[in-house]
């Protein structure tokens, strides 16, 4: 087991390799400045390249400190994790797979390696491959740090990913001059229903809409949030001018609104997308429709 | 009679995207057991409801779902529990329109009126669990005779 002890005791190997660090730092950036991770990263300043070797070192220094070279969490990564994270990053957008990208955080050993050899060459050998051992354990675990911290980024990607997906699955279609309709497609959360509520106002002043349909056929359940969603989205598009008529409320779910106690009294609603064009055209054309009487008539 | 496969469940309630898995869940097993499509999402809604007075109110909690039987007849039970601030007065945070935070109020209430059996467990300081039960087809019991 590893000691701090005062006195002969020899250092232990991760002390040996703390220590060959901290000496050793300028040389190992500048080794690591020419290798291909950095150089693709860092391609305007070489200087800008030793600057987050020598940063990575560091961590590695910190980790090595406290004994921990095998541990991914170990508190001396923190500060490198975000650096890891855009190098790995520039190089996915290069066009590298993981496995490239993993391999190239690999050929960070042997520059590393054959220093430490240079510079433990008169010590006993075995201490020399204890503290070669431990150095490539930490490079390893390096290499995991870096790994983990695309994985990270990959989730990050999703998440935004599913933010926008939000954004796109809320179209606003123009049906008439002055009717717009949005057809609702899943969960109505609150994230998404602010959404809704922009984009349909929006459209209301953009488009000149005096008629806003919302049509729930796709929405699966409409719970008391919902309903205060639709609701609020019905008061604020009446603020702006504009009627709203929520349309494709199913049977199933229109049974459970009356269960659940929910109020609907204020918004207008009918019971298909084509019932609600009707009625805003209705309420909108009366005149085109006394002036047509024939139909399919010359205006 | 059914087996109860994919009808038992302990799922996370700690975020909106949890209460989209514990309505995707409710609807699965309720149409397993052979529930009708206005049960189902009944049982969906009131589930819905639940789950976030859980999220909101009670600052995160669980869903468990089990299958239960009686007579012959399949029944779907739902347990969602907090260990949040509890309900200080339950029959106030029943009635329509109650909300002590910017909601409608109708959830805990109408949840009930969703379902065939319900019972909260609640103290303040204590957490929350509310229980609910809807059997296929009829209730075995007539609800009321409690
Ligand atoms: N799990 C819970 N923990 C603590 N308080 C709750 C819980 N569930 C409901 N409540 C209380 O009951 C009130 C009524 O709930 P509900 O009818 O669902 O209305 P809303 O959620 O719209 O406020 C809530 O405002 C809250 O004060
Ligand atoms: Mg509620």
């Amino acid at each position: 087991m590893p000691q701090h002890e005062t006195g002969a005791t020899p250092p232990t190997p991760a002390q040996e390799v703390r220590d060959f660090l901290w000496r050793r730092s300028e040389q190992i950036a500048q080794r690591w400045a020419d290798e291909p991770l950095f150089r693709a990263v860092f391609t305007v300043s070489r200087e800008e390249a030793v600057e987050a070797g020598k940063a990575v070192v560091d961590a590695l220094a910190q980790v090595a400190d406290s004994q921990r070279v095998e541990d991914p969490d170990a508190a001396g990564f923190t500060g490198v994790r975000e650096q890891l994270a855009r190098m790995g990053a520039a190089r996915s957008r290069a066009g590298l797979s993981a496995t490239q990208v993993s391999s190239e955080l690999a050929a960070l050993l042997p520059p590393v390696e054959n220093l430490l050899v240079a510079d433990l060459e008169q010590e006993e050998p075995e201490r020399l491959r204890e503290a070669s051992t431990a150095l490539s354990v930490l490079l390893g675990t390096l290499r995991l740090v870096a790994m983990q911290t695309a994985l990270s980024e990959i989730q990050a990607l999703t998440d935004r990913q599913r933010l926008q997906l939000l954004e796109v699955a809320t179209p606003v279609i123009k049906l008439w001059d002055g009717i717009v309709a949005v057809p609702l497609i899943g969960t109505l959360d609150s994230a998404r229903s602010q959404v809704v509520m922009e984009t349909l106002l929006n459209a209301v002043v953009d488009q000149h809409a005096r008629f806003a349909i919302l049509d729930i056929t796709g929405v699966p359940t409409v719970d008391s949030l919902v309903a205060q969603h639709l609701m609020k989205t019905v008061a604020a598009a009446r603020l702006m001018g504009a009627e709203c008529v929520v349309s494709g409320i199913r049977p199933a779910i229109a049974q459970t609104i009356v269960h659940l106690g929910l109020d609907l009294g204020t918004v207008k609603t009918r019971a298909g997308l084509a019932d609600a064009l009707a009625y805003c055209l209705h309420e909108l054309g009366t005149n085109i429709v006394a002036a047509a009487p024939g139909g399919a008539g010359r205006r | 009679m059914h087996t109860g496969a994919g009808v038992e469940a302990r799922l996370p309630i700690r975020s909106d995207m949890d209460l989209v898995w514990v309505r995707q869940h409710v609807r699965q097993a309720a149409a397993k057991l052979g529930f009708s499509l206005v049960d189902q999402t009944k049982l969906v809604t009131a589930a819905s409801e639940l789950a976030r007075n859980t999220l909101v109110h009670g600052g995160g909690g669980r869903m468990e779902a089990s299958h239960v039987t009686t007579g012959g007849t399949d029944g779907l039970r739902l347990a969602f529990s907090d260990s949040g601030p509890g309900i200080p007065d339950l029959d106030r945070a029943l009635s329509d329109g109650y909300t002590s935070g910017g909601g409608l109020g109708m959830g805990l209430g109408g949840a009930r009126r969703l379902v065939h059996d319900f019972a909260v467990e609640t103290a303040p300081g204590a957490g929350t669990t509310v229980r609910v039960t809807s059997w296929v087809s009829r209730p075995p019991r007539l609800r009321g005779d409690v």
